[in-house]
C-alpha cells in the first residue's frame, strides 16, 4: 500500500518492516545496507517499496564495511542517510562510525542485536550495549543512542533519531533487538514529509564560486588541532545531556527499583506488576536514551529506593552506568541472561524476591 | 632565457590552475603525486567545472590532497575512498565524482570495494597511483611491489612463493563489464603527461555519458622510499615497472 502524502496511516506491521516505512516517511533519502539476520527485511522492504520512492537512493552494497562508507560519502553530500544491520555487521562498521563521528556526519544507523559474542545466534540479545553507548571504535566520541521497547517505537525513534543526528552532525543509533524487530503490533505511522530538512552547507555538494570548498576529514595531524577539535565534540556531548528521556513505572513509592532498557523494559514492568500483586513496592526505570544516560534520574531515585536490580539480555553492561549512578548509595544487583535467551518476568521476580527479603533481614 | 624583472608586455605561456591551491605540497622532491594534482586540476579548470567537482581522498600519501585541490572533498578511511564516491555520486549523480587512491589503498586493503565499484559500473573516476610501495609509512610492501623488490618489510626482496605475486589489478578490473575506459599512464616525462591529461579529460568527459567506471593507472616512482634520486627513480620506472605494468589503453569505449 503506497503511502499516501500528509496522512498517518495505522497498521499491523513487523518491527523492521515499520522502521523502513518510517524511514521513507522521515524523508530519508539514502539507505545503505547488507543482509544479514534478525534485520534483512528493513532491505527487502525499502527494495519492495522502492518504485513508489524514485528519489530514494537503495543500494545492497558488497559488505557492511563498504556500505558504511557509501553513507560518510552521501550523508557528507547532504544527503539524509541511512543503514540498518545486526550486531555482527555493526562490528564491522566500527572504524567509519568513528570517523563519521569525528567529521561530524549525521546519520542513522540501526542494530537489530542479536546474540553474541562471535557469530553468535540469531536470537535477540542486548550484549551490544557498551559497543553502542561507549563509542564503539576508536578514539573519544560517543554515538546518539536509542533504545525502542515496541514496533511503535522503531517508527518514531527514526524520525528522532535523524532529528537529533541533525541537530548535533553526530550519527545516531537506534539499538534495537531481534524480537523488536521481527514482532508484529500495531503502529501508527506519522505522515510522509513531518520532518523537515536540516540545512547542510557543510556538504560537499560541489564548491560555489561565493564560498571557501567543504572538506569532510577526521584528519588533524597536529596534536594541538586534534586535541582542539576533540573539546569541540567533547562540548557538544555535553550539550547533548539535555537530550536524555526516560521513563519511570510506580517508582513513587518503590522500594526496589529495577532499571531495564528495550524489549527488557517491557518484561521488566510484567515482573511489577507481579510483585505489587504480591504487595511488593517494586518500580522500573526505563533508559530511553542509552547515551545520554538518565544518570540523574537514577540517582534521584538511589535517595528514595533501598536497592536497584539491573536486567538485561547480556552479562550485565548497563548496570555499570547504573552502578556509577547511584554511587554506592544503594546495593545494585543485576540478573540477565545471554546468546539470545530471554528472561520471563516470573525468573525476574524470582530476584525481586531475594533482593526484597535481605531487605528485611538487614533494615535499613 | 634572459631573466626578467618586468613581465607587463610579455606572453603568458604558463600559469598554476586556479583549481590548484597555493598550499605548499608535503610531497618529497620528484614524487609523481605533484604532477598528477596539477594536471587533474589543470582539467577541472579546463573543463570549467570546479563547481560540480567532487574528489575524496584515500589514506596514504595523498591523504592530504584536499589541502591542494580546490574543490569539495572528502577523506575516506583506508581503503574505502570508491565506497565513500559511491555515496555521493548516487546522491548527486549530476556532479563529477573521483577518488584518487594509491596502491595499499586501492588494491590492497580496499581490493573488495574497487572491484565492486567498477562492477557496478558507478560512473566516477578512479584515480589510481601504483608506485609499488607504501609511501606514508615508510616504504613497505605494496600489493604491486616487483618480484624481488627490496622494502622495509621484504628487507631481502619480494619472493612471490610467500608473498604472493605482484597484483595487475587494472587488468583485473578491465574484465569487469562496469569497466568502460581503463587505461594506464605515467608522468615520467612531458610526452607521458600529455597523454595522462588526455586520458583524465576524456574520463570525464565519459562520466557525463553514464556508461560505468573510469578507470586510470598512472606507473608512478617514489623516489623516498626507493632510496633514489628522482632521475634514478624515473629510470628505474621505465627499466622495471614498464616491462611488469606496460602503458597504454587496457579498455577503451567502442566508437
Amino acid at each position: 500500500m503506497a503511502n499516501e502524502k500528509g496522512t498517518s496511516e495505522t497498521r499491523l506491521m513487523k518491527g523492521n518492516e515499520a522502521l523502513a516505512e518510517a524511514a521513507f516517511r522521515a524523508g530519508m533519502q539514502a539507505y545503505f545496507g547488507y543482509p544479514i539476520t534478525p534485520q534483512s527485511e528493513v532491505l527487502e522492504y525499502l527494495a519492495a517499496q522502492a518504485p513508489n520512492h524514485p528519489d530514494v537512493v537503495i543500494l545492497q552494497a558488497e559488505s557492511e564495511l563498504a556500505a558504511i562508507n557509501m553513507v560518510h560519502g552521501a550523508a557528507g553530500a547532504g544527503a539524509r542517510s541511512m543503514i540498518s544491520s545486526s550486531s555482527p555487521g555493526i562490528s564491522l562498521m566500527q572504524e567509519c562510525l568513528s570517523y563519521m563521528t569525528c567529521a561530524q556526519l549525521p546519520a542513522l544507523i540501526v542494530n537489530v542485536q542479536r546474540g553474541g559474542p562471535g557469530l553468535g545466534t540469531i536470537y535477540p540479545s542486548q550484549g551490544d550495549y557498551f559497543q553502542a553507548v561507549k563509542g564503539g571504535g576508536h578514539g573519544d566520541y560517543h554515538l546518539i543512542v536509542l533504545a525502542p521497547a515496541s514496533v511503535q517505537e522503531m517508527v518514531d525513534f527514526v524520525f528522532d533519531a535523524f532529528r537529533l543526528s541533525e541537530k548535533y552532525r553526530n550519527p545516531a543509533m537506534i539499538l534495537a533487538d531481534g524480537a523488536i524487530g521481527q514482532m508484529m503490533e500495531k503502529v501508527t505511522l506519522p505522515p510522509a514529509g513531518s520532518l523537515p530538512k536540516t540545512e547542510a552547507p557543510w556538504a560537499t555538494t560541489g564548491k560555489s564560486h561565493t564560498h571557501e570548498r567543504n572538506v569532510i576529514t577526521s584528519l588533524y595531524i597536529q596534536a594541538e588541532r586534534m586535541e582542539k577539535h576533540n573539546l569541540i565534540l567533547q562540548a557538544k556531548y555535553i550539550q547533548m545531556q539535555k537530550e536524555v528521556r526516560w521513563e519511570e513505572i510506580r517508582t513513587e513509592d518503590a522500594a526496589i527499583v529495577l532499571v531495564a532498557f528495550g524489549l527488557m523494559s517491557r518484561i521488566c514492568e510484567k515482573t511489577v506488576d507481579l510483585a505489587r500483586e504480591k504487595g511488593l513496592k517494586v518500580g522500573l526505570l526505563r533508559p530511553i536514551t542509552l547515551y545520554p544516560f538518565p544518570t540523574n534520574a537514577i540517582a534521584k531515585l538511589a535517595k528514595s529506593a533501598k536497592a536497584f536490580l539491573t536486567v538485561e539480555m547480556n552479562a550485565g553492561q548497563m548496570v555499570e552506568d547504573v552502578r556509577l549512578a547511584v554511587d554506592g548509595k544503594r546495593p545494585v544487583d543485576f540478573y540477565g541472561r545471554m546468546g539470545g535467551m530471554i528472561p520471563s518476568p516470573e525468573e525476574v521476580l524470582v530476584h525481586v524476591e531475594s533482593i526484597a527479603e535481605k531487605l528485611q533481614a538487614v533494615p535499613v | 632565457m634572459e631573466p626578467v624583472a618586468n613581465i607587463d608586455g610579455m606572453e603568458l605561456v604558463y600559469k598554476k590552475p586556479h583549481t590548484l591551491t597555493d598550499t605548499p605540497m608535503h610531497y618529497c622532491p620528484g614524487c609523481s603525486h605533484g604532477v598528477v594534482h596539477k594536471i587533474l586540476m589543470e582539467v577541472i579548470d579546463e573543463l570549467g567545472i570546479q563547481e560540480e567537482t567532487i574528489g575524496v581522498a584515500p589514506v596514504g600519501c595523498s591523504v592530504f590532497a584536499y589541502e591542494y585541490m580546490n574543490i569539495d572533498m572528502q577523506e575516506a578511511a583506508h581503503g574505502r575512498a570508491s565506497a565513500v564516491a559511491t555515496g555521493i555520486k548516487r546522491v548527486l549523480p549530476n556532479k563529477y565524482v573521483f577518488s584518487y587512491q594509491g596502491d595499499g589503498d586501492l588494491a590492497a586493503i580496499g581490493t573488495g570495494e574497487t572491484v565492486h565499484t567498477v562492477n557496478r559500473g558507478e560512473n566516477i573516476l578512479m584515480l589510481f597511483i601504483n608506485n609499488g610501495i607504501y609511501g606514508m609509512t615508510g616504504g613497505q610492501m605494496a600489493p604491486t611491489s616487483l618480484i624481488g623488490m627490496k622494502t622495509t618489510t621484504t628487507p631481502f626482496g619480494r619472493e612471490a612463493s610467500t608473498m604472493g605475486n605482484p597484483l595487475k589489478i587494472t587488468e583485473l578490473l578491465a574484465q569487469l563489464p562496469g569497466a568502460y575506459f581503463v587505461t594506464r599512464h605515467s608522468v615520467h616525462n612531458t610526452a607521458a603527461v600529455r597523454k595522462l591529461k588526455k586520458a583524465i579529460a576524456a574520463s570525464f568527459k565519459y562520466q557525463k555519458l553514464n556508461k560505468g567506471t573510469c578507470f586510470i593507472e598512472v606507473v608512478s616512482n617514489c623516489p623516498s622510499n626507493w632510496k633514489m634520486t628522482p632521475v634514478e627513480s624515473n629510470e628505474w620506472l621505465e627499466k622495471n615497472m614498464f616491462p611488469f605494468y606496460p602503458l597504454g589503453d587496457i579498455k577503451v569505449p567502442k566508437s
